[in-house]
């Protein structure tokens, strides 16, 4: 972990992304703010439609048009970089910020070899002659362990598998020395044994290299590895951060609680799963109050009508109105009087 | 324990040569992927039969050999002692078609968009003429609907109206339509969120037990495997390296290769058991690696392996077909994956 009085690397401050459309304004990201320290990984999980790569793509000023940031701030190194026009945010793209993307064969261009794709990169960012891009292009491949760099470097992208392909993103990604790289689902499209390989890549380069991670994913296993940190997305906004131990061994947010559940895990076999019920809500009808409320066993009168914003919940923030001192309310069900295990 | 689905032998090969004249010009050979290379499974009745492997190593053709949506190149699927490759007339064929059933992985290309949900599960009921009358026919398909947890209203409307997890409830309504007894289900789950996937394997179980129905379950998920399992196959490269019942392969894995997958199952219950990342990918099936296909990866090959095909051979319960097994010099330890051991 990092030193903890270190200032932010990343500040997100009540980001909001909207999308407009001809049936009104669509709140996808609301009111989400979180901190990445230097050379902290940050896992962001949830489910599909949750706003969190929506969340990674306006960090890295990507978000496509329509969806738009209609709210909030984004601070890298204490300087506001969401409000920046589109040819100096290319600056800060690739130079301070590096991107990893779910699907390597669309990350790379398929017409040039993976060698020129590295020295163009590092020439666009760097200072340096060709002689020493082409050394540091081979320098680079090797580091994320490609057989053969030195052969290797002139082949084309679809002449690597898979595996290697994301290993070059990374190198792509690493070119130019970025404090921060943010990682949308690097390893979905990967088998398992290749997953555990770009994984064990990922955290032994940022270690080294002492890079921060954003790192986007729905999958828990990922995180519970590889993650000092958790933010858990729920409806565009989040339900629970706090360090990764915590928020896997004691969920504060019946949420993470239900997801922590649902996954099936060695050990207790043939057993029901646990389930939550329902689906997310789509984003043109998110409910009044709490986003979860409908699919929550603990729901309360007050969280049908006050919307909990995140408050300490054990080692964990969590946006739960269980932990407020005045509770969730009257009950509504004979469900609603039950209380979270450990709380 | 009879044997209700028996498959010998089974191979299915792809040609996937360039065009002839191509192949004359450049003087290039012939290239044939062997997708699956001589498998055997028994599936007795009632149990849950899981394949696990790497992309790519012919778990899905196996399932669509299983159906019949591919012929077999060679080798004998049995199912309920009917030979599904012989010939035979319509009316035969659709009686054993009638008691096999395929759930796919992905419900947004399974389900005809342009029909309403009422006529995609009625279709398998018209087809099999299993309905006397209309009003019979509905009450079938309000009958099923309920039964995956939609409602009967849901039957008028589009496939695009439903989320990911109900259209999977769709597809699975769908094939139970013809009241199958036999169920193939090509990684059912894989499309689908967390918390969606667990409702689906949930609601997979409550079928199994109250229609008493058989699976043939396919999945690259060990985690998902483990749970619905009574035994597990383990696929590479088109050979079946192990098949074990559930408990026995989760705590005493044999094959290296299985040890390899166990492996790399992400560890939630923060033990800091470190995950040993394995060298190496799945090489290319069109020139499989000689010998056991697996020896480039495997720590403990020697000259033997590099040449002789192994031989399925039958250890604790289950079958491994494993040189370093067979003699002794690979120590079976007890690698307890399972929180229970």
């Amino acid at each position: 972990m990092m030193a903890t009085n270190a200032p932010p690397l990343l500040e997100v401050k009540n980001l909001r992304v909207e999308f407009p459309t001809r049936r009104g304004t669509l709140v996808a990201v609301d009111d989400v703010s979180f901190e990445i320290a230097p050379g902290e990984v940050l896992g962001v999980v949830g489910e599909s439609g949750a706003g969190k790569s929506l969340t990674g793509n306006s960090i890295i000023g990507l978000l496509e048009p329509p969806g738009r940031i209609a709210g909030g701030e984004v601070r890298l190194e204490g300087r506001r970089i969401d409000n920046l026009p589109y040819e100096e945010m290319r600056k800060v793209r690739g130079a301070r910020i590096g991107a990893i993307f779910q699907d390597p064969l669309t990350s790379l261009n398929p017409l040039y070899s993976v060698g020129r794709q590295l020295i163009e990169t590092i020439q666009t960012h760097k200072q340096v002659s060709a002689a020493q891009a082409q050394a540091r292009a081979l320098a680079l491949l090797k580091e994320v362990g490609i057989p053969g760099a030195e052969h290797r470097i002139d082949h084309y992208p679809h002449q690597f598998s898979g595996g290697m392909r994301q290993r070059v993103v990374i190198a792509l990604a690493l070119c130019a020395d970025p404090r921060l790289i943010v990682a949308d689902e690097p390893t979905t499209a990967l088998d398992v044994s290749i997953q555990a390989q770009i994984i064990a890549l990922l955290k032994r380069l940022c270690r080294e290299h002492r890079t921060a991670v954003m790192l986007v994913t729905h999958d828990m296993g990922v995180i519970a590895e590889t993650a000092d940190r958790v933010a858990v997305m729920y409806a565009g906004r989040i339900a629970e951060i706090g360090p990764v131990r915590d928020v896997i061994k004691h969920a504060q947010h019946p949420y993470t609680k239900g997801l922590m559940g649902s996954i099936p895990h060695l050990g207790e076999r043939g057993g029901r799963l646990t389930q939550i019920d329902g689906a997310m809500p789509r984003l043109t009808e998110i409910p009044r109050g709490c986003a979860f409320n409908p699919r929550c066993e603990f729901r309360g009168a007050r969280c049908l009508v006050e919307r909990p914003e995140l408050m300490a919940a054990g080692a964990s923030r969590a946006a739960c109105w269980l932990h407020d001192a005045k509770g969730v309310g009257a009950p509504l069900s004979k469900d609603g009087a039950k209380e979270l295990a450990n709380v | 324990m009879s044997e209700f689905v028996q498959i010998d032998g089974l191979k299915r090969y792809f040609d996937v040569s360039a065009p002839w004249l191509v192949r004359q010009i450049e003087k290039r050979p012939r290239q044939i992927v062997q997708a699956v290379d001589g498998i055997d499974i028994t599936i007795a009745k009632g149990e849950t039969f899981s394949l696990v492997g790497e992309s790519g190593c012919g778990k899905s053709t196996v399932a669509r050999l299983v159906v019949g949506l591919y012929p077999p190149t060679a080798g004998k699927i049995e199912f309920d002692g009917h030979d599904m490759s012989q010939r035979r007339s319509g009316s035969e064929t659709s009686t054993l078609r009638r008691r096999l059933q395929m759930i796919f992985q992905d419900p947004y290309a399974s389900l005809n968009p342009r029909w309403r949900v009422f006529d995609i599960i009625a279709e398998p009921i018209r087809a099999f003429g299993l309905a006397k009358d209309k009003a019979d026919l509905r009450q079938q398909v309000e009958d099923l609907l309920r039964q995956v947890r939609l409602t009967p209203a849901d039957g008028a409307k589009f496939p695009h109206e439903f989320s990911g997890g109900q259209r999977q409830r769709i597809s699975i309504a769908r094939a139970l339509a013809s009241r199958p007894e036999f169920l193939v289900c090509d990684e059912p789950t894989s499309a689908l969120d967390v918390s969606v996937q667990a409702q689906i394997l949930n609601l997979m179980m409550d079928l199994q037990k109250r229609l008493q129905l058989t699976y043939l379950f396919i999945s690259h998920n060990l985690a998902v495997v483990y749970h619905i399992s009574t035994r597990v196959g383990v696929m590479y490269l088109g050979r079946l390296v192990e098949v074990a019942p559930t408990e026995t392969l989760f705590q005493r894995p044999k094959h290296p290769y299985t040890r390899m997958l166990l492996d790399t199952i992400p560890d939630l219950e923060m033990t800091g058991r470190q995950r040993a990342p394995v060298g190496g990918e799945v090489p290319s099936p069109i020139n499989p690696p000689t010998g056991c296909t697996f020896h480039p990866r495997c720590p403990f090959a020697d000259e033997r392996c590099k040449v002789e095909r192994p031989k399925s051979l039958p250890i604790e319960g289950g079958e491994v077909a494993c040189h370093g097994i067979e003699e002794g010099r690979i120590p079976i330890d007890e690698r307890s994956y399972t929180k229970a051991s």
